[in-house]
């Protein structure tokens, strides 16, 4: 039950992050707020596992981890001038 | 009994740091210390998610044998080991990303990386 409890948190913390996705005044900054949700995502997940007890759930956890950072490294390098 | 009470000890850092690291990104002026605040303050907490889980299914391995939860343990210190390894790595890219796109820091007395680019294109 505590397990139930922590991904709610963590979930509100993944709303005041949304705001600054959308509201943030520059690219830069919807990036930082995109990395963050990409990190509470995992957390959220891996506490999910747990609550409902399936291991296939952190499973999924590690794959979007892995995906997340790729997707976070090719943004940068966009916006670092070209993805040539 | 110690173990649920270590487990809510773990999930409350857990969540106060996750919380810390989204109102940063609020409190902060520019990219850079809202990098600093959101990074570092997500990556502990989603260690101290994994450390409540592993000792969750460490306790219910001793209690079920079942061995569902020595995987579940496994796996998820390998999700803890995956964000660890990447997570810094992804904001110093998104920090050179966006000092090379121009966004400069804010009420910065020293910025000792411009004076590095300066230094290399003269």
């Amino acid at each position: 039950m505590m397990f139930f409890y922590a991904t709610l948190l963590i979930g509100i913390a993944g709303l005041i992050t949304l705001l600054r996705l959308i509201l943030g005044p520059s690219v830069p900054d919807r990036v930082v707020a995109l990395d963050t949700m990409n990190t509470l995502v995992v957390a959220a997940m891996v506490l999910l596992g747990a609550a409902y007890e399936r291991a296939i759930y952190i499973d999924i956890a590690i794959v979007y981890a892995l995906l997340s950072y790729v997707g976070t490294l090719i943004i940068a390098k966009y916006l670092q001038g070209g993805l040539s | 009994m110690i173990a649920d009470y270590l487990i809510m000890a773990f999930l409350g850092i857990s969540v106060v740091f996750n919380l810390l690291g989204s109102i940063a990104l609020h409190r902060f002026p520019d990219v850079y210390t809202r990098l600093h605040g959101a990074t570092k303050c997500t990556t502990f907490g989603t260690m101290f998610a994994v450390f409540a889980v592993i000792v969750h299914s460490v306790v219910r391995l001793k209690e079920t044998g079942n061995p569902k939860y020595l995987q579940m343990a496994i796996h998820s210190f390998v999700a803890m080991f995956a964000l660890l390894m990447t997570n810094p790595v992804g904001a110093h890219a998104i920090a050179k990303a966006a000092h090379l796109s121009g966004y400069m820091p804010k009420r910065a007395v020293v910025d000792a990386y411009m004076k590095r680019r300066e230094e290399n294109e003269c």
